[in-house]
């Protein structure tokens, strides 16, 4: 005992200091040490990176922003030798044609109109694509027939005239469509009353859709040749993933059909237009459609590229599609045949809501190419923000040496902003589900 | 009760019920449709064309086209030459300018891929800058931006900026010296041949001794010597024996435009720089993935067995990463060769600027037009994709 009593302590009664952390070890130093100067060969790489962002940064810059004119009325604004100093991008001229870039030729007074079908179309977007939105199915019922209705009746003014000879035959025709079913039903000894609903329900939303385009709004009729810019290019792309996703669906499923000859038919149709350029479909929209149909029938301008546009999005949606219902472990569609669904049932409640929803970033992936790509409309002479831009840019009111590159600036941020933003989104999706998936 | 059950006569049920009647039913139908929609389109269409007299049938390939083209890789002139010329004049320059963006968008693609990969931060963040910001504009903007920016700082013609050894640079485009070939310059071309296949061999022979015995020979060096130095040594034999194999011709300066030489377009050059800088955006994605799907053990063990980190990026990496990276490699090589029909935008005489533009509106006759044309990207794309699944078949891992 005695000897602990008298051993000679070492034991602090305070504590030490601590060192500072090592300079080379941590710290912004060091994090360029280990990041960009790791040796010899990253170093050089550095320099030459840093030398590049040093030869296109501070012009750019300097174009976009140092040296732009923001406001002006005509060319003189934009222009070195009037201005008295350099001229970067001349953004008075976007600002000046803001409208025409907006929504074309489309009649200033009745300009409101468009700006309802960008937040319908908003609405159907976000209900679509925020997975915690309440009541999604209605949002599809929304988006693929209640929005492209609405749409249509709001930009063209509806108010079509069907005689009543017309309402006649759609009645009967009705009455036969449901007489029909009702027999069918009959035959087969199950209970009519699924037929019935299915009946009247197809009748009803035709008659819905028509009865509603004939209503006299009240709205001004508004030709398409005077619609234009942003407009025209959402337009497209909406017309494009409304009409590609039934039917890029039913692509899909025909694909992997055991029936020989609805495959072969998907397959030629999915491999055909998947191996020709979109330009390629949009001018064959555009001369042949109207020689296939009769001598009295026009097709309106605007129109043919949009019909060239679905076709050309819905190949391109089936493989999204088909990947998806391909990556559907083989008991799910066991599992539904085994509780004796049909072949309908078992898609629309077992499969296609597991399959399309792992899809949404194949989906919105595709729909981000579609976007880009409605600017090929342009090429066949349709008025989208590309058109226009390329319009403008040689309005002799503007003739300044900048203007092609401000005007081409403008477009290129739009669409980087969708682009981008869908992507991101895309990609937190994807996310999601992997971490829904991880065991 | 077992035995019961099997024996039970199977209860009648109606054939309606029968999914073998079902799925002929369904397809006779499908077959109606479309059969019936084929049969309105076509008798429209015969309609239609009779009463707007167009003639029919692909007899319009032996009419004189009577129009020019810029840039023609076959002798071509309005006066001479058929549609079915020009069609031909199109589609070289359709693949022309498609295989060269290949090329060159490969090439970038690589870089700005492995760059995105790079431990050095500034190199991996300039990357993706680049790629997000390619890939997120269209390309028809891109094109458009291009063009005038290639055309845009170029001199008048009669202001001509001269390059020396018989180059110029004006609005018109680059002129260059163009090779005449004397009749005896086969045997240049031969030289190559011979250097191409001999290469092969030496390539295989090399690596079977390396193989056999471990002892590495110098491939690339002799490679070298026998594509390049064969056919010099040719050239330079017959130059000595007083038969210059090939001559050049020189551009002149005329007084409003050059006269003479190899000219190539600005729109060649601003399609060229949109489709491969666009390209390379996609390519170095697929590259990316290619390595990130490589397993990390693989790298370390390479770094394990001493490899540098260039060596295990070439001998370990990339040759397990190119069995992912090749087949979305391959359909971005069919997206540049399809997108390459967006030169119509900017005038470039592409198959869909002479064909389905200039032809179709002069002819008027649709439905052939649009039929060639989609028949021949359609047939690139086939054909491509046919070749694809073989070489993917062979590289595919065996699982044992």
């Amino acid at each position: 005992m005695s000897t602990t009593v008298d051993m000679f302590r070492y034991v602090r009664d305070e504590n030490v200091e601590a060192s500072p952390p090592p300079n080379l070890a941590r710290g912004p130093i060091a994090w360029m040490r280990e990041n960009l100067f790791s040796g010899p060969f990253n170093t050089i790489l550095t320099l030459v990176v840093l030398y590049l962002l040093y030869v296109s940064i501070p012009p750019l810059v300097e174009f976009l922003f140092i040296n732009a004119v923001w406001t002006g009325a005509d060319r003189d604004a934009c222009r070195a030798e009037t201005a008295g100093h350099p001229v970067g991008a001349c953004w008075a001229f976007v600002i000046d044609k803001i409208n025409y870039f907006v929504y074309g030729s489309y009649p200033a007074t009745e300009r409101w109109r468009v700006d309802g079908f960008f937040a319908l179309l908003a609405i159907g977007v976000v209900w679509l694509l925020w997975l915690r939105a309440p009541r999604r199915d209605l949002g599809a019922v929304y988006f693929f027939w209640l929005f492209p209705l609405l749409s249509y009746i709001l930009l063209t003014g509806g108010n079509w005239d069907f005689r009543d000879s017309f309402w006649i035959g759609f009645i009967v025709f009705s009455i036969l469509l449901v007489a029909g079913i009702a027999l069918a039903a009959r035959a087969l000894k199950t209970s009519m009353r699924a037929g019935l609903i299915v009946g009247i329900g197809i009748v009803a939303v035709i008659g819905i859709t028509l009865a509603l385009v004939e209503i006299d709004w009240g709205l001004e009729h508004v030709p398409t040749a005077l619609w234009g810019g942003i407009l025209v290019t959402l337009l497209v792309a909406t017309v494009g993933i409304v009409f590609s996703l039934p039917f890029g669906i039913l692509l899909a499923l025909g694909r992997r059909s055991k029936l020989p000859v609805v495959r072969l038919a998907s397959v030629i149709f999915i491999e055909f237009v998947r191996g020709v350029p979109l330009i390629t479909v949009l001018i064959m929209a555009n001369t042949m459609l109207p020689l296939f149909l009769p001598g009295d029938m026009t097709v309106d301008r605007l129109a043919r590229p949009l019909v060239g546009v679905a076709f050309f999005a819905s190949a391109y949606m089936a493989e999204v599609v088909r990947g998806g219902l391909q990556a559907m472990p083989k008991g799910q569609y066991e599992g539904a045949m085994s509780l004796g669904l049909n072949y309908p049932q078992m898609m629309i409640l077992i499969i296609l809501p597991q399959a399309l929803r792992i899809v949404i970033p194949g989906i919105v992936n595709t729909f981000i190419g579609l976007f880009k790509d409605t600017s090929l409309v342009a090429i066949v002479g349709i008025f989208d923000l590309v058109k226009t831009i390329e319009a403008s840019r040689i309005d002799p009111n503007w003739a300044a040496p900048t203007i092609s590159y401000t005007g081409y600036a403008f477009a290129a941020f739009f669409y980087f902003i969708f682009c981008w933003g869908m992507s991101r989104y895309s990609l937190g999706v994807e996310r999601r589900l992997a971490a829904g998936q991880r065991h | 009760m077992q035995t019961a059950v099997s024996q039970a006569p199977s209860p009648k049920r109606s054939f309606l019920y029968d999914p073998n009647v079902r799925g002929i039913f369904y397809q006779v139908l499908l077959v109606a449709i479309v059969s019936y929609l084929f049969y309105a389109a076509a008798t429209n269409a015969i309609d239609n064309l009779q009463r707007a007299r167009i003639a029919s049938g692909f007899g319009f390939l032996e009419n004189t086209a009577g129009f020019d083209i810029s840039q023609t890789l076959i002798t071509f002139s309005a006066a001479g030459s058929t549609y079915g010329e020009a069609f031909v004049v199109g589609l070289l320059n359709t693949l022309v300018v498609s295989a060269i963006g290949i090329v060159f968008a490969t090439i970038l693609g690589f870089i700005v891929g492995i760059a995105r990969l790079s431990s050095n931060w500034m190199v991996a963040k300039v990357s993706m800058v680049y790629v997000e910001l390619l890939r997120n504009i269209p390309l028809l903007l891109q094109l458009l931006f291009w063009y005038i920016a290639v055309l845009g700082p170029l001199p008048q013609p009669r202001n001509s900026v001269e390059m020396g050894a018989g180059f110029f640079l004006n609005s018109r485009g680059l002129f260059m010296p163009r090779p005449l070939y004397a009749s005896d310059v086969w045997v240049v071309f031969a030289a190559l041949a011979v250097g191409i296949v001999a290469t092969a061999v030496f390539r295989y022979w090399a690596r079977k001794q390396q193989e056999a015995t471990g002892r590495q020979y110098p491939v690339g060096l002799v490679t070298l010597a026998l594509v390049l130095g064969l056919p010099v040594a040719a050239w330079v034999v017959l130059a000595l024996a007083g038969a210059n194999p090939i001559s050049f011709e020189m551009p002149q300066k005329g007084t409003f435009n050059l006269q003479g030489g190899m000219q190539v377009l600005p729109e060649f050059v601003a399609l060229l720089l949109g489709l491969t800088t666009y390209t390379a955006a996609f390519i170095a994605e697929v590259v990316r993935a290619g390595i990130l799907a490589v397993s990390k053990g693989q790298t370390e063990a390479a770094g394990s067995l001493g490899l540098k980190p260039g060596q295990t990026l070439r001998l370990v990496v990339i040759p397990q990463a190119m069995r992912v990276i090749i087949p979305p490699l391959t359909s971005q090589y069919l997206n540049l060769t399809k997108n390459s029909s967006l030169a119509v935008a900017i005038g470039y005489p592409d198959l869909v600027q002479v064909f389905m533009g200039t032809v179709l509106n002069q002819t008027g006759q649709a439905i052939e037009v649009v039929v060639i044309t989609m028949g021949v990207y359609l047939t690139i794309s086939l054909v491509t994709s046919f070749f694809m699944n073989i070489y993917n078949r062979r590289v595919a891992i065996v699982e044992r």
